[in-house]
């Protein structure tokens, strides 16, 4: 195989995967580090913040790339609101019973979606977007605007994480949650927090899964296995080891193909979990093992 | 001839609550004593439907099989299978927190659907296994159901009074052990990854036994005929309504939450196709509710688990 048919077919489609990925991931690791659970309605929330912004395209008639802050924006504070009425009463009790909420939530969350906008496949753009040629790299506009939109995120989070008072007290609770109380963090307010963050990410993960492929209220879902591979690859806790992940997690699905039937490109994501657990379970950048 | 219409349908539910029941007491097993998240129940059950089915099945073309074992043969083998299935993956997963085994318990389900929807040599893929034989099945309509039922009602019984014998042993009192207080439990000496992977594989092959016992009910496996997710999430709340921890409990919550559940669908039958659709999702829905309720206003379900100790010595 030549080596452009690899990166055009393969790796850059990996990639842009990659990135869809990565952005969920990073919230699957905040919420596993911070509040220390598996939040398994996180690909769900990603499927309602994807047609969230399909109601702003279809019934407000904004423009696609316009949808993507003001779905954001609504996640951040639908997952706000699913903390404080299905998780929050749960703190005192183990942290397993709040994993069980979450996949409560996930079916909920699903079966909205089902009720409000059913379950055929819609996409935000009609028509097929053709690549352009970059000297042999073939590209379309979107993958560029996804890959590009995931490091601004990832960058701006980072930024928000390592310089501001409330990132330095949500870093504080990730490392040590008895010192942070102790040293006066508001735990409420960094739940807060998180679940902002969180639910912002879930529905720009959501939304460019939809722009690059279809809506389908399953699409989160099917999300959640790799999502988590990637956390967990790239070091529980670590926003740069879940972006490594996620680009990891989806590069080896897409070349996957080459050599196993495509049929079980998800089973990638599921091997590289366990291989991860059985070798190295801190992942690649040394994350936290709960 | 009204009420012979709803004895068969009571006893067709009573045999589903059977199978139900085998899957709740399977997850009472790995939750409600030793406090594992397994979120695939529906793939160790589609295990052992397609094990037993593949096993007892006469030849057809362009599938393996043709063993045409003995029905009970095939039940053991899907038991094994689910086992087999469980083993690596609590091998893995169990020395971390619980959150683990549940991804990975997802993931098993997921590479289990992929497996029986596209492996067409192994499972017939979307034609599904056709012509499994059934206990009784030659008998006229009515009595192979309520010979059916009396048979998965027997077992039911069986393993029930075995489960309950497990946990009123010492084993039983180990696993609370380990489930309330880890820490306790291994500076007593308990080797607690290994306890945790005998109660995975003891439940797993507990929910496989049930995916055989309907498939045998319907003399067919198709990948539509479970639903992933809501069959997996059905026993969970079956489970943690009627109370985990106690397994007459979790046989009281099958009962419950499946009579609600198929009445609900009767009612929804009822409208006009279009809302009948969305109708079919509002349920999902409200099942996802009343878990929370549950856990939020009554975590013990409705049967708690009972307080075995010092108080409560006549319960050993």
């Amino acid at each position: 195989m030549e080596f452009l048919e690899l990166l055009n077919f393969y790796i850059i489609p990996g990639l842009v995967l990659g990135s869809i990925y990565a952005l969920g991931a990073v919230g699957i690791t905040l919420v596993f580090a911070i509040l220390r659970y598996a939040h398994l309605a996180h690909g769900d929330i990603a499927t309602l913040g994807a047609f969230v912004a399909f109601a702003a395209v279809t019934l407000l008639g904004l423009p696609v790339y316009a949808a993507l802050p003001v779905a954001m924006v609504v996640t951040a504070f639908a997952a706000v609101g699913i903390d404080k009425l299905f998780y929050d009463y749960l703190r005192e009790r183990p942290r397993i019973v709040t994993v069980m909420a979450s996949l409560g939530v996930a079916l909920m969350v699903r079966s909205l979606v089902q009720v409000i906008w059913g379950v055929d496949a819609e996409s935000y753009i009609r028509g097929i977007a053709r690549p352009e040629n970059w000297w042999g790299i073939r590209l379309k506009d979107r993958e560029i605007v996804t890959i590009l939109t995931m490091i601004g995120l990832v960058l701006a989070l980072q930024l928000f994480l390592m310089k501001t008072k409330w990132g330095k007290a949500m870093r504080a609770m990730s490392d040590n949650p008895n010192l942070a109380l102790l040293s006066g963090v508001d735990n409420g307010k960094v739940v807060f927090l998180t679940w902002l963050i969180v639910g912002g990410l879930c529905a720009a993960s959501g939304f460019f899964l939809g722009l690059n492929t279809e809506l389908k209220s399953m699409m989160g879902w099917q999300m959640l296995l790799p999502m988590f591979a990637a956390a967990i690859l790239g070091g529980v806790g670590r926003i740069e080891g879940a972006v490594l992940g996620g680009l990891i997690v989806g590069v080896a699905e897409e070349v996957s193909v080459i050599f196993i039937p495509s049929e079980y490109k998800a089973a990638m994501a599921f091997v590289i979990l366990l291989l991860m657990l059985l070798l190295r379970p801190t992942g690649l950048l040394r994350g936290k093992v709960l | 001839m009204e009420w012979i219409g709803l004895l068969n349908y009571a006893v067709f539910m009573a045999i589903f609550i059977c199978i139900y029941g085998l899957l709740a007491l399977g997850l009472n097993i790995q939750w409600g004593f030793t406090g594992l998240f397994n979120a695939g129940i529906a793939g160790f059950f589609a295990v052992g439907a397609y094990a037993s089915a593949i096993l007892t099945t006469p030849e057809a073309a362009g599938r393996i099989g043709g063993f045409d074992l003995p029905v009970p043969v095939g039940w053991a083998g899907a038991m094994v299978l689910a086992a087999a299935i469980a083993w690596p993956i609590g091998k893995i997963c169990l020395r971390f927190r619980s959150d683990y085994l549940a991804i990975a318990t997802i993931g098993v389900a997921e590479i289990i659907r992929l497996v029986v929807k596209s492996e067409d040599w192994l499972t017939n893929s979307a034609r599904g296994v056709t012509n499994i034989p059934r206990p009784f099945g030659d008998l006229p309509y009515v009595q192979s159901q309520l010979a059916y039922l009396a048979l998965v009602g027997g077992i039911l019984l069986v393993v029930y009074l075995l489960v309950e014998r497990q946990i009123a042993a010492p084993w039983g009192r180990m696993m609370r052990a380990i489930r309330d207080n880890e820490l306790a439990a291994r500076a007593m000496g308990k080797d607690v990854p290994f306890r945790r992977l005998e109660a995975f594989i003891f439940g797993a092959a507990l929910m496989g036994l049930g995916g055989a016992l309907f498939a045998h009910l319907n003399r067919a496996i198709t990948p539509e005929a479970i639903d992933p997710m809501v069959a997996t999430f059905l026993v969970w709340i079956m489970l943690i309504l009627g109370g985990s921890g106690n397994n007459r409990g979790a046989i009281l919550g099958v009962a419950v939450v499946w009579v609600i559940w198929s009445f609900s669908e009767i009612l929804t039958d009822q409208f006009p196709p279009e809302i009948a659709i969305k109708a079919k999702y509002i349920r999902i829905f409200l099942i996802g509710l009343m878990l929370q309720l549950v856990l939020r206003f009554r975590p013990e379900g409705i049967l708690p688990e009972p307080q075995r100790g010092v108080s409560g010595k006549k319960d050993l």
